[in-house]
């Protein structure tokens, strides 16, 4: 294999080649960084620093030398930029933290960079993660590899659409209301949001605390599962809600246990339950189309396809936007122009700075949520609006549960569209919140769920499947992805802009 | 109920955001719009629900962790105020609050 071809690999089979000496880690990483550097007007970057990448990539390349073999090793990928790094700049896709520099890497980005991948650089994001197109960086928007009229998805906008287009082989994502699988979904790549609290959110630049999960993205649900396995286990010391639970080894499970099933039926006696409330009239055709196109595959594969109920589903949008605005209007708060960040030019006193500082700093979304969290949890109206939406989230929680009792895993669309055109939405940014309705109920109840390329759709734009599991259940979703993936290649297609 | 001006201008002042007349109105009607979605969750009956701040509150008990009451992180003074707007001596400098 010639060297140009290197980024037709995933992350398995980087680190296999890799292992076999057949290439060495600065050559992959300079490979990449030239394609980043070919492919700059997608937007999917917001820093690289060349220096840095390649002296990870030679310490990577002393460890292989010295005979260390391990999954990850010298495998290049980006950052989200929501995860601080000491080596590059953080933004957090917003004005008010340009050119701000942590003194410290998130525990994401130490534990991948311990397993010895190589970070290539930083990828764009909406403002603070809040955001479903990526319109809402305050720097660039990021354009959609399949079709650069379009958007990627958001808010792990720039992690999906570099890997779709094959700038990095795995990017981390974020994922508060469905910022990992929705650009997942429009951009055709794989991506699992873990259980709440699986990975540590230390160095995560905070949007809604009881929400907020880093995962993977990258091409298949083995590579997702290999740098799972990385990413997850307890933070005691630095996140006090890390699940104190060892990290899985989520790729030997997958490829060691096919379910119960035999070879020709890997997925027999799986049962995947299909809420109706996620097929109705709400999802346009095509996508229902690819989705159940999906679902006869798994079928095939030996699953059982069970009907049941989410009743709750629409109201997860208001519960949603409640809940998630009321934390964000909190974590921003630390915004005042003092400690970092940005801080007006003039102010005639320390309130005036404040005020100045974050109107200028924040862009739109970020201040329309600041505004409606700040409201719902203002004096008079705490008890009608947030408390009443922290009732409902038990509630779905529960009908998760209920549903649970009857199927394995829950399947359904991720998003009820394809990827919109760039500025198609930006109008009304409240009628954008109902394109969430698939997700945000699993983020509500804190459960795990994943974005698997399912075919496509309008304007030969990518679905994707979401599947949704219990508690822990990551290894059982990935397992169920994999099978899935051995017997099509809908995850193996690549976009015209990646060529 | 629909909010007015007036809420838009007090909740701007809480969460210390200077609006300007032309944000201010479009927030209060982007803000009425989303309010009357929001009004929706009053359909629902909640009496006896416990609210649920966090999902780990479904996972069994969940006891606030201590760690131990020792120095776990080196002096990064310099390192931390490197992006801070404005530093003298190694102190943040903000306006004069009191005369």
């Amino acid at each position: 294999m010639k060297n140009q071809d290197l980024h037709d690999l995933g992350v398995a089979q980087l680190a296999a080649k890799l292992a076999a000496g057949g290439v060495s880690s600065v050559e992959v990483t300079q490979h990449f960084l030239a394609r980043i550097e070919q492919h700059s007007s997608l937007g999917a970057f917001l820093a690289t620093n060349p220096d840095v990448s390649l002296a990870q990539a030679r310490a990577a390349d002393a460890r292989l030398a010295a005979g260390e073999r391990t999954p990850l090793l010298g495998v290049p990928l980006a950052h989200k930029d929501v995860f601080v790094t000491r080596d590059f700049p953080t933004t957090a896709g917003s004005k008010m933290l340009e050119n701000y520099r942590s003194p410290f890497d998130a525990t994401m980005v130490r534990h991948l960079g311990n397993a010895g991948m190589v970070t290539l650089g930083k990828l764009n994001c909406d403002e603070f993660a809040m955001g479903s197109g990526n319109e809402n960086s305050a720097y660039q928007k990021v354009q959609n590899p399949w079709d650069t009229s379009r958007v990627p998805g958001g808010s792990s906008g720039g992690s999906a659409a570099a890997v779709a287009a094959r700038l990095v082989p795995a990017a981390t994502g974020t994922d508060t209301g469905g910022s990992i699988r929705q650009p997942a979904s429009l951009t055709g790549i794989t991506g699992i949001k873990p259980t709440y609290g699986r990975c540590s959110r230390y160095g995560m630049v905070a949007f809604a605390s009881s929400l907020d999960q880093a995962g993977p993205m990258a091409r298949s649900a083995l590579d997702c599962a290999l740098l799972l396995s990385a990413m997850a286990g307890p933070d005691p010391d630095r996140d006090s809600t890390s699940l104190d639970m060892p990290a899985a080894d989520y790729a030997t499970d997958l490829i060691a246990t096919p379910a119960d099933g035999t070879s020709a039926k890997p997925l027999k006696g799986l049962r995947i339950g299909l809420p109706t409330q996620f097929f109705g009239t709400g999802c346009a055709p095509d996508v229902l189309a690819a989705v159940r196109g999906a679902l006869s595959e798994f079928e095939k594969l030996g699953a059982t396809l069970v009907d049941v109920s989410l009743p709750l589903t629409e109201l997860s949008i208001p519960v949603y936007y409640v809940i998630a605005p009321a934390e964000a209007s909190s974590n921003l708060s630390r915004f005042d122009g003092v400690r970092y960040g940005h801080r007006a030019a003039h102010y005639t006193d320390l309130t005036d700075m404040y005020k100045k500082s974050r109107s200028e700093g924040f862009g739109d979304e970020a201040t329309r949520r600041i505004m409606i969290g700040t409201y719902v949890l203002s004096h008079g109206y705490y008890d009608a609006y947030y408390l009443k939406a922290q009732k409902i989230r038990r509630l779905i929680a529960q009908d998760f549960q209920t549903a649970f009792t009857q199927c394995d895993v829950i399947a359904g669309p991720v998003s009820p569209t394809v990827a919109w055109k760039i500025g198609e939405k930006s109008a009304d940014p409240v009628a954008s919140y109902l394109a969430d309705i698939y997700t945000l109920s699993s983020s509500l109840a804190g459960l795990p769920g994943m974005s698997v390329p399912a075919g496509f759709g309008a304007g030969g734009m990518p679905v994707g499947l979401q599947l949704i599991g219990n508690y822990f259940k990551e290894a059982q979703l990935l397992g169920a992805a994999h099978q899935f993936q051995l017997a099509t290649d809908w995850h193996q297609k690549a976009p015209g802009a990646a060529a | 109920m629909a909010l007015t001006f007036k809420d838009i201008e007090r909740v701007a002042t809480l969460a210390r955001l200077e609006l300007r007349l032309d944000e201010t109105e479009r927030t209060l009607s982007q803000l009425n719009g989303f309010f009357a979605l929001v009004e929706q969750m009053q359909a629902v009956n909640t009496d006896g629900v416990e609210p649920l701040a966090h999902p780990a509150a479904l996972l069994g008990e969940v006891a606030l962790r201590l760690r131990d009451d020792i120095a776990s992180e080196p002096n990064q003074r310099e390192a931390s105020q490197a992006s801070a707007p404005a530093v003298e001596r190694g102190l943040f400098l903000v306006p004069k609050v009191i005369e």
